[in-house]
């Protein structure tokens, strides 16, 4: 009995950590934040931040990878907003947060054959500290942010899912993405600007 | 009113005859019917486990609360496993998953495409990542929700606060 006691204590404990290391990554951006920039390397092996695009009036930030089924289920649509929006200035930034040790196909070789046998026409980034999953509060796979480029800083326009549908791209009703980015196009408040979906779980490292 | 009582009438109607086939049909359900269960838990604690075959931390803990599970035969805890499952991938991955795994626990399939409209009504805690648990008092006066990965250990401490 005592023995158990001291179990349910050290559980306890350890649900106690889990759940503040939770919390803090829970704690994130809030919709209007302004976010950090970041400099993470890409499949080319160069250096990226947000201050590489000058140009852009915003950027779709998504944290994807490539082991996860609903992140590969949404491969075709990061690709189709990436050429449907870089050319009105909301290019994809990809952001791979995953431990590779825990998952060896999101290691940044790998990185580097997904990005090459998909084509991908926006940059994939390699957040190999999982500092800037961290920092934004991303939790899952695949998660979207939508930074708008607001008098010199990047302000958080919209947080969460792509669209209502990760299966079956035919029978999505809301996109969620386009929406926003199309409500910022016209200069107008974004209508939805935050959703959750099911996603693998961002794999911390230990 | 009725509507609900009869859904969850029907529920527990397929539910026990799901318990007594040793073969393993999964039934399909909306988000209705889990809530109206985790409404109607008036005798049993539950435990809602959030899982998908594709996620690989829940197959990893899976284990753990299948022997949680048989450690509790006794006592009144029922044990509900939701899978994320695309309902087209049922019989090709989730069925043999079961059958190789040799799992007989309850298992559901939630065919809830729109995660954004039922997420919150399980917990307003979850972000979305599976796996995730919530364990609901035999009154659903209280609940506790996890999301993340449990052992043994830790979803015992969660449990041992609605059993004696």
């Amino acid at each position: 009995m005592k023995k158990f006691s001291i179990y349910a204590l050290l559980s306890l404990l350890v649900i106690a950590t889990s759940s503040f290391i939770l919390n803090t990554t829970d704690a994130g951006y809030k919709v209007g934040d302004v976010a950090g920039d970041f400099k993470l390397t890409n499949i080319d092996g160069k250096k990226v931040s947000l201050n590489d695009y000058p140009e852009a009036k915003g950027v779709i930030l998504v944290f994807t990878c490539n082991h996860c089924p609903f992140s590969v289920a949404y491969e075709d649509r990061i690709i189709g907003l990436h050429n449907k929006y870089v050319s009105k200035g909301y290019p994809v930034v990809a952001i791979n947060s995953n431990d590779a040790k825990a998952y060896p196909d999101d290691s940044f070789e790998n990185m580097v054959v997904r990005a090459k046998d998909k084509a991908f026409p926006f940059r994939y980034l390699h957040d190999e500290s999982q500092e800037i999953a961290r920092n934004y509060g991303a939790t899952r796979t695949p998660h979207v942010y939508v930074l708008n480029k607001e008098k010199e800083s990047w302000v958080v326009r919209y947080i969460g899912a792509i669209d209502d549908n990760t299966d079956s791209p035919a029978e999505v009703t809301k996109k969620y993405v386009e929406t926003a980015v199309n409500e910022l196009l016209e200069g107008k408040p974004v209508s939805t600007s935050f959703t959750k979906a099911i996603g693998c779980s961002i794999k911390w490292k230990k | 009113m009725s509507i609900l009582r009869f859904l969850f009438a029907f529920l527990i109607l397929f539910l026990s005859s799901t318990e007594k086939s040793s073969s393993q049909p999964v039934h399909i359900v909306k988000i209705g019917e889990v809530l109206s269960r985790i409404n109607h838990t008036s005798d049993t604690v539950l435990v809602l486990n959030f899982w998908a075959t594709w996620c690989v931390p829940c197959i990893e803990e899976l284990p753990d609360f299948i022997k949680m599970e048989k450690d509790l035969a006794n006592q009144p805890v029922k044990f509900v496993y939701l899978s994320l499952d695309f309902k087209k991938n049922l019989t090709g991955k989730l069925q043999p998953f079961l059958k190789k795994n040799e799992i007989t626990s309850e298992v559901l399939l939630l065919d809830e495409p729109d995660y954004n409209s039922w997420i919150d009504k399980i917990s307003v805690d979850w972000q979305g990542a599976i796996p995730a648990t919530v364990v609901i008092d035999r009154k659903n006066k209280s609940q506790t929700f996890h999301e993340g990965s449990l052992n043994y250990n830790e979803l015992k401490t969660i449990i041992q606060k609605y059993i004696p």
